[in-house]
């Protein structure tokens, strides 16, 4: 219901709490929100039909380009697929080189949140501070493979690089150093008054709305869904390592916080384990360039959540099909339910807790007979002309002159 | 009128006030920085960022009210460089002073706020308007803890008139001392009226923008922001004034120098207090303020009170 006492606040395509484009419309009475819709769709890149046009060794530096920050997820989700598929034997070496990158991603991408958490807060200080702190392990990513954030180290049969003594050594230096810095910020998030004031109570889903909404990642497990891949279906490395699966019951942003401050830890564990264990041999086996025919789906749990791929090959050296869901797109659902009844300064923390990644969830949906009375299925000259049509009456803008000139350059 | 043209023109007016509030951001910004672990900006960067935006084109929003839009920029800084003639620097005598000028001062260091609601409110844009809002909102929560506290210290004093009472302080050493709560208060009650973090509420980035300025760009948006400046560095003199009111009977060269480091430590002290503290909401700034920093700032009134009846009769 639309009152006169409301305010409808556009939040976004472009806004400054939000870094990349995404919509949400509120509705404010005061300070409070009434109601909230979220339209996700703005950077739509059509990677998986781009896939469907390439070999999979291309479609896996494509893939690895869905996400900034989980590149690495990405391709070795894909990769996992195409070797379920192709019923190849990836070396135990390269399992253990796969998660030892995978561990140092969510290390980044945690510190990384912890940053923009704080700056969505108003605090920047822990922005400088957590970032600052990023750059050791990004300097060892870069050291182990010779890039910042598309790693490049998956390929399908394993990885390309090995892990030298000397790096392994570099890596538990930065470790040590990495696990003092966040035992500094557990004790910031937990004791921080402003912090805890911003944080708790903040942002709530509870259990039951967890699961119903199908929240995965961290979202998740702060509201006590102890939903973790890495656990329920062990890929990689991850069935032999020790690890514990971080949740939190307060079901806020509060939790979602201590989770990934938590979880840090247990990744440090975890990379010093794998280069404990990490057994000799080779690091990858030849692949056939054509991959029989058949499909599979792949799970990796990203630092955001569960990522899934899901790849259909026909025989070729290309894929059929592939489908990627990122875990923004599972979380983003919760986001209407966390924002019921808050303030609007609490919306951009919100929206943030989820740690939220918009282009690598945009895909574009096609619905086929749907079976809706007013379908119909619209040829792509009819709504050209539409097109042309729509802008000349609601934005007074004629393109049909600039249309014609161009039909006759390009023969059209 | 030689001499009163020198005063609003070179010193303590304009040319000293803008170089001063210009130092005074660098020093913030260069702190802060500092703090968080970063360079910080060069010394010159204020100057530069105002000579910038003087240079930069002015956009008017069609829907605002071109007037009022424009007015309220020019009143912002009229108002903070007027209240800086009655506060005390170096000497217990300010430039001008009347009785109750304690009362002015503290009004027209209320206007620039104001004109921060008038400003974002006609400019009819959603986010200006919410920062309008909740710039007046924020008044009402901070204004009684700093007039308490401010006006507390002249009850001890027993004068409105702040040149007095930088008299009083001077005569009766060490009894500033007392004054050491409503100085807290005030200095947080004076983050409030800068807008600064945990209280920049009304501009806050990740909400709603830049606020109350987030139509405002070019000249305009340079004289608000310099008005930011004069206002920070009025509101920390007036704060020297009134809780550090020692030193004041040294030589001209001496007390200047004191008065600046006085003024600097205040400012350093906000810096400090924007760097390690989170934005708060709204809601739980006016639960602070009214909660904890108005009865506190009662208690200093209690303090004076009995003080002066006990020690001062």
């Amino acid at each position: 219901m639309h009152n006169s006492r409301d305010v409808q606040v556009p939040f976004g395509p472009q806004h400054p709490a939000l870094k990349e484009p995404e919509s949400f419309l509120v509705t404010l009475r005061g300070e409070k929100i009434t109601a909230s819709s979220v339209k996700i769709g703005y950077n739509h890149r059509g990677i998986e039909k781009a896939c469907e046009e390439r070999t999979y060794i291309q479609d896996l530096y494509l893939i690895e380009r869905i996400c900034g920050i989980c590149s690495h997820s990405h391709a070795t989700a894909f990769a996992q697929a195409v070797e379920e598929i192709a019923g190849l034997e990836v070396p135990k070496r390269a399992l253990y080189i796969r998660s030892l990158i995978g561990e140092l991603e969510r290390v980044h991408s945690h510190l990384l949140w912890l940053g923009v958490a704080g700056h969505e807060i108003g605090f920047d200080t822990l922005l400088m501070y957590t970032w600052r702190d990023r750059e050791v392990v990004m300097d060892i990513l870069s050291l182990l493979t010779g890039n910042r954030v598309n790693y490049g180290m998956n390929t399908i049969g394993g990885v390309r690089r090995d892990i030298t003594p000397a790096q392994a050594k570099e890596v538990l230096k930065a470790v040590d150093i990495l696990e003092e810095r966040t035992k500094y910020y557990i004790k910031i998030a937990t004791q921080e008054t402003t912090i805890i004031d911003r944080l708790s109570g903040v942002g709530v889903l509870s259990k039951k709305d967890a699961i119903s909404l199908g929240a995965v990642g961290p979202t998740a497990r702060a509201s006590g869904v102890a939903r973790d891949v890495r656990k329920d279906d062990p890929y990689a490395a991850y069935g032999e390592l020790d690890f514990k699966v971080i949740t939190a019951n307060t079901c806020d942003v509060y939790g979602r916080t201590v989770v990934r401050v938590q979880e840090l830890m247990e990744s440090y564990k975890m990379i010093r384990q794998i280069l404990k264990d990490m057994p000799e041999g080779p690091i990858t086996v030849r692949a056939p360039r054509k991959i029989p025919a058949g499909e599979a789906a792949s799970r990796y749990e990203a630092p955001r959540g569960e990522d899934f791929h899901y790849v259909r090959s026909n025989g070729t050296e290309k894929p059929d099909r592939v489908k990627v869901r990122a875990p923004t797109l599972a979380n983003v659902q919760a986001v209407s339910k966390m924002l019921e009844d808050r303030y609007l300064a609490d919306m951009p923390i919100v929206i943030a807790a989820i740690d939220p990644c918009f282009s690598c969830t945009d895909r574009s949906i096609v619905i086929k007979n749907s079976g809706a009375k007013n379908s119909k299925t619209v040829p792509w000259e009819v709504l050209h002309v539409q097109s042309i049509e729509w802008y000349k009456e609601r934005r007074g803008i004629d393109f049909s002159a600039l249309n014609k000139k161009y039909a006759k350059a390009f023969k059209i | 009128m030689i001499q009163a043209l020198f005063n609003i023109i070179i010193f303590p007016g304009l040319l000293f006030l803008f170089t001063f509030a210009l130092a005074a951001e660098y020093i913030d910004r260069k702190l802060s920085a500092r703090l968080q672990n970063r360079m910080g900006p060069p010394w010159f960067q204020p100057l530069a960022d105002f000579i910038k935006l003087l240079g930069k084109e002015n956009i008017l929003p069609c829907d605002a009210d071109v007037h009022i839009f424009k007015f309220m920029p020019v009143l912002a800084l009229t108002a903070s460089v007027t209240s800086f003639l009655y506060i005390p620097l170096w000497q217990p005598k300010a430039l001008n002073s009347f009785n109750g000028d304690v009362i002015v001062v503290l009004y027209l260091l209320t206007i620039p706020t104001l004109t921060y609601f008038l400003g974002g409110w006609y400019s009819r844009s959603v986010y200006s308007m919410i920062g309008a809002v909740r710039s007046l909102t924020q008044l009402f929560a901070y204004e009684v803890p700093l007039f308490m506290s401010i006006l507390a210290s002249a009850l001890l004093a027993n004068s409105w008139n702040l040149s007095e009472i930088a008299l009083f302080y001077s005569q009766h050493p060490g009894y500033w001392l007392f004054n050491f709560i409503g100085f807290s208060i005030a200095l947080i009650s004076l983050l409030g009226k800068l807008e600064k973090t945990p209280f920049d509420i009304p501009e806050a980035e990740t909400e709603i923008v830049a606020g109350s300025f987030t139509e405002y760009s070019g000249k305009l948006l340079a004289f608000f922001r310099l008005s930011i400046d004069v206002e920070m560095v009025v509101g920390s003199s007036l704060l020297a004034a009134v809780f550090f009111p020692f030193g004041l009977g040294l030589t001209p060269v001496l007390g200047f120098i004191l008065y600046i480091a006085k003024v600097l430590f205040i400012v350093s002290l906000i810096s400090f207090l924007r760097t390690v503290l989170a934005r708060l909401r709204l809601d739980q700034m006016i639960t602070l303020c009214w909660k904890y920093f108005a009865p506190l700032a009662f208690l200093q009134v209690i303090i004076n009170l009995i003080l002066k009846g006990v020690f001062l009769k």
